[in-house]
């Protein structure tokens, strides 16, 4: 019964983070149909950022604002300067993602350096929470909480906004979306912005856990991958539900059958991906 | 504009395949360690420490000019080999060093014994290259995986005390091996591994792992390296496992280049290895100066693995009168050396090319705000081999996943 | 202006005809007055030309773009490698069997994969791509696991050839490249590959015309995975051992690369690739430790330049995959 609770919170744990990077491959997606390699690199310059900001001011939402700000206005020059160019053409866009994942991780490695590092805890979520013999780190239920807070937030932007209307007929309808007067041009930069910094965001939610590290941000993007197609590309709905399949699946399958923990990601993935290509809630 | 582009390119191609070969003047080393990708800070490292000791030297040994060529493998074996055609077929080195990986180090061997070039590993610890499948001209100067491990298992049961250990490891070779170097020894004086939980190197959460260890066993054995140290020692202790079982494991897991990166939470880990930046003698204390003045951070295995292999280059290199063209004699020269000031201490080679070395019992403290890994203990001596004969020793197989031979 | 428009016309086709005939030099004498480890790359070039050629087939004349076409390329690799290590097989065997092992796997997976389409496709390819890289991982008592498998034996040893040595092997290299090339354009020619590229362009009109599309993108899968396996055969032995990172994504967005900036659907263009990502790379390399992020910085250019392929550049009739 422990076993039972503590893997299935850790399979929440796993869906929040996974959550956060999806969800901004998936809008990405969605309106612009750009399949972006360098989605990881975000997440990666996330931890990076806040790691400089935290060794400075010594404060984790800092470095997270920072981070988010930073990331955002990366993603949105990236789009707006060279990947717009190619208008609807997802190859081209998809092979500058390319050039830009080795950039950014080069330039990750000049800057700061290879070795591993983990951001602090926020202060009052370094202990553990027990109850009985159920022993779970607080700071990972403080990540499910702000995940479940951020894809709310998000759900209410998608939903009951002017901007939510506009993203979600741009996604129906680019086309229709523009001859109705919303500019899909910069509803464009600002989504993949907010993709990347909703990236960003999820590498400081990981930061104590996970840490940086070189190569992380390769480590990280079959993940994200693996939820967009489960869940549906272009759908907030299927990133959120897809992020708690594949985390539900990944941690009982790593737990239960250890021999196939490579497999275990995948798995759902292919299945999805043979029978429904479009995923749980994608559009056809 | 696009034409032009064309015309560059074909022009850079054209270059690159003209241009001339170097003088044979100076004595040339080929040095080749993953330079980008996820372990270019080890790679970075293990050059650093090489640099130091030729700067050192005034890149100059047996009267002749030292020239070291650096070359990037990415950590990928086939431009491990790539690079190295590079260096013995176009740059025509001497001599070669380095790489880190296991299976660059596996893919490299046949090369360099066909091509017939001595080579210095620092750093490869796959336990075969100088068991079953050694080559001749490769010489360890670093360790195997299971080396200091057979110390350890002793250690554990007779001086800590232990009695039942679960093992948590990377599943591959490194860890395999690690663990049943560990096991054997441990075993054998009457211990008992309880539960071996290997994890995909890809791991970053341990969650599913460390829920399954039981928490009534003596101590957890740990091996990881790099980042996967750093996140297991904060998961350890996030599912409260710290301060409730004990944790040991073998070098790599508390290796200085993480532990400038843990927190409290890696304090009273005892590990095993034939290095320690803390070690307390003058040849140490010299060397991690110098180290940290030049490179502003602490020395790790990494940055001392090419230091000391590097003293084997220059005493080679002095052996034979700086006439390195004679490849047979510089490869004898550089299994009869026997260079002093080593910053780990006092090493020799046996005769399969591995060192025979002390192995150090270290703890994770805290001295003067910094963690660092306090030698406890000195395990003097201590061959690929432990304490057995060599041939009985490679009658029995690998260590591998399930398999460790009962001694 | 309509003569301007000729000449313009005249100087793009020159640059082309003059691009392959220094290429054919290179190619074909340029081995004879370079040292081992030019021999080597070039070498080299020419094996991962036909990998990317075959990835060519698929993703430029089909219009289907694979992210793991590598996995093929390392399946044929391995079987030379189990066959020629641990069970001693002849040369004929190792070779045989490698190339069907490989074409075997494109088979099997073709059939998951061939209705689906666009960017779905992409990521299913990925995912099988990924499966069969873990599996090079796990099965370790057949695969080494990480440690991968070496003590191949030389080409040339291995086959009873009176000759030896890099330039042997680059030739018989060429060979096999040429007599693949030779096969792939002729397959892109004939009528098969014409409803390729009708299905790449619109598949709805193919399929209302009376083509079987499914079965079509599907022999094109299994097809790329052939010649892919020979490519993989001719690198186990070029290497003398196999590794994981054969099949990984790097590797597969490598290839990717190679084909998308070299000029999809022309076949030249991905050798040309091929040839510019591993010179770039290991030239590179040996001036700056700073060479990765030079060559996202080429790549970027390179697309922004040359967005259709450097090969396709100034226009050509059969650019590759439109907007999908």
């Amino acid at each position: 019964m422990t076993y039972l609770i503590t893997q299935s919170l850790n399979g929440l744990f796993s869906a929040a983070l996974l959550f956060l990077i999806a969800s901004g491959l998936t809008l990405a997606f969605g309106v612009m149909k750009i399949v972006n390699i360098a989605h990881g690199s975000f997440y990666m310059l996330g931890v990076y950022v806040a790691y400089t900001v935290v060794l400075r001011t010594g404060s984790l939402i800092a470095g997270a604002l920072v981070a988010v700000v930073v990331v955002g206005v990366v993603g949105f020059v990236m789009q707006r300067v060279f990947l717009r160019r190619f208008g609807a053409e997802p190859l081209p866009q998809m092979m500058m993602t390319m050039g830009f994942a080795l950039l950014f991780r080069d330039l990750a490695l000049m800057i700061w350096g290879g070795d591993p590092f983990t951001l602090q805890y926020p202060a009052g979520l370094r202990a553990s929470v027990e109850a009985g013999d159920v022993v779970f780190p607080s700071y990972r239920l403080f990540v499910i909480a702000v995940a479940a807070l951020v894809a709310a937030a998000l759900w209410l932007v998608n939903e009951k906004t002017l901007i939510g209307a506009r993203l979600r007929a741009t996604v129906d309808d680019p086309e229709m979306a523009s001859a109705i007067g919303i500019n899909v041009a910069r509803l464009s930069g600002v989504v993949f912005a907010a993709g990347a910094a909703l990236a960003a965001f999820g590498g400081v939610m990981g930061g104590p856990i996970l840490g940086g590290y070189a190569g992380i941000d390769f480590d990280l993007l079959p993940l994200a991958f693996v939820v967009v197609i489960v869940g549906g590309m272009g759908s907030l709905k299927g990133a959120l539900v897809g992020s708690i399949v594949v985390g539900m699946i990944d941690n009982f399958g790593k737990a239960l059958v250890p021999e196939l923990s490579y497999f275990t990601l995948f798995a759902p993935m292919i299945l999805v991906l043979a029978l429904k290509p479009t995923g749980l809630y994608g559009k056809g | 504009m696009k034409r032009v582009l064309i015309v560059v390119l074909t022009l850079a191609m054209a270059v690159a395949v003209l241009r001339a070969q170097a003088p044979t003047d100076p004595i040339r080393i080929g040095f080749i360690v993953p330079l980008s990708g996820p372990f270019a800070q080890n790679g970075r490292d293990i050059l650093n420490g090489f640099l130091l000791l030729l700067d050192e030297v005034g890149y100059r040994a047996g009267g002749r000019q030292i020239q070291l060529i650096v070359e990037d493998d990415e950590a990928i074996p086939a431009q491990t080999l790539t690079k190295a055609r590079k260096l013995v077929e176009s740059d025509r080195v001497h001599l070669m060093a380095g790489t880190l990986l296991a299976s660059s180090g596996y893919a490299l061997a046949p090369y360099v014994d066909a091509q017939q070039i001595p080579m210095v590993f620092p750093v490869v610890s796959s336990d075969d290259l100088t068991q079953r499948r050694r080559s001749k001209w490769i010489v360890r100067t670093g360790w195997t995986s299971s080396q200091p491990n057979h110390a350890f298992g002793e250690y554990a049961y007779r001086t800590l005390g232990y009695r039942t250990v679960a093992t948590i490891a990377l599943d591959y070779a490194f860890g395999w091996e690690s663990v049943g170097g560990f096991q054997r020894t441990f075993e054998a004086e009457g211990g008992r591994i309880v539960q071996k939980t290997w994890t995909p190197i890809s791991v970053h959460d341990f969650a599913p792992y460390l829920a399954q260890i039981p928490r009534d066993v003596d101590a957890v054995y740990a091996l990881f390296l790099g980042r996967a140290a750093l996140q297991f020692m904060r998961q350890y202790a996030e599912y409260g496992l710290k301060g409730r079982v004990a944790l040991i494991g073998s070098g790599t897991t508390t290796d200085e280049a993480v532990l400038i990166s843990m927190g409290d939470e890696a304090i009273g880990t005892v590990t095993a290895l034939q290095y320690s930046a803390a070690l307390d003698t003058p040849d140490n204390r010299r060397f991690t100066t110098a180290f940290r003045r030049r490179y502003n951070k602490m020395a790790s295995y990494y940055g001392e693995s090419m230091y000391t292999g590097g003293k084997w280059v220059l005493a080679a290199i002095e052996a034979v009168g700086g006439r390195v063209e004679d490849r047979a004699r510089l490869l004898e020269a550089l299994r009869a050396a026997k260079p002093t000031g080593l910053p780990r201490g006092p090493v020799e080679l046996d005769e399969y090319g591995n060192p025979i070395q002390n192995i150090y019992v270290r703890r994770v403290d805290r001295v003067n705000g910094e963690l660092q890994n306090t030698v406890i203990a000195t395990i003097p001596r201590v061959s690929q081999f432990w304490k057995f004969n060599p041939t009985e020793y490679l009658r029995l197989p690998l260590y591998s996943r399930r398999v460790v031979p009962a001694s | 202006m309509a003569k301007g428009s000729r000449r313009a016309s005249a100087l793009r086709t020159d640059w082309r005809a003059g691009v392959l005939g220094a290429l054919a030099i290179v190619l074909v004498v340029g081995p004879l007055v370079l040292d081992s480890y030019w021999i080597g790359l070039l070498t080299q070039i020419v094996i991962l030309a036909i990998l990317a050629m075959s990835l060519d087939i698929l993703l430029g004349y089909t219009g289907l773009p694979s992210l793991g076409h590598a996995a093929f390329f390392g399946v044929a690799a391995y079987a030379v490698a189990v066959l020629s290590t641990t069970y001693r097989a002849d040369f004929w065997t190792s070779v045989l069997a490698g190339v069907a092992m490989g074409t075997a796997s494109a088979a099997a997976f073709g059939l998951i994969v061939a209705h689906v389409r666009d960017v779905y496709f992409l990521m299913i390819t990925l995912a099988l791509g990924m499966v069969l890289w873990g599996l090079s991982y796990r099965w370790i008592p057949v695969t080494g696991g990480d440690n991968g498998i070496s003590g191949i034996p030389t080409l040339e040893a291995h086959a009873g050839l009176p000759v030896a040595g890099p330039l042997a092997f680059y030739y018989v290299t060429l060979l096999v490249c040429a007599g693949c090339a030779a096969l792939m354009r002729t397959l892109v020619r004939s009528p098969f590959g014409l409803t390729l590229r009708g299905i790449r362009e619109n598949e709805a009109r193919m399929r209302s015309l009376g083509f079987n599309t499914w079965l079509h993108c599907y022999l094109s899968f299994v097809i790329a995975g052939a010649f892919a396996s020979v490519a993989g055969v001719m690198w186990a032995y070029y290497n003398g051992f196999v590794s994981p990172t054969y099949l990984d994504l790097t590797a597969s967005s490598e290839l990717f690369l190679m084909v998308t900036l070299g000029g999809p659907a022309t076949l030249v263009g991905p050798l040309l690739g091929a040839g510019a990502i591993v010179l770039l790379k290991n030239v590179m390399s040996a001036y700056t430790a700073r060479w990765l992020l030079i060559l996202g910085i080429v790549y970027i250019v390179a697309i922004l330049a040359a967005p259709q392929g450097i090969w396709n550049l100034g226009g050509r009739r059969s650019a590759g995959p439109e907007r999908t």
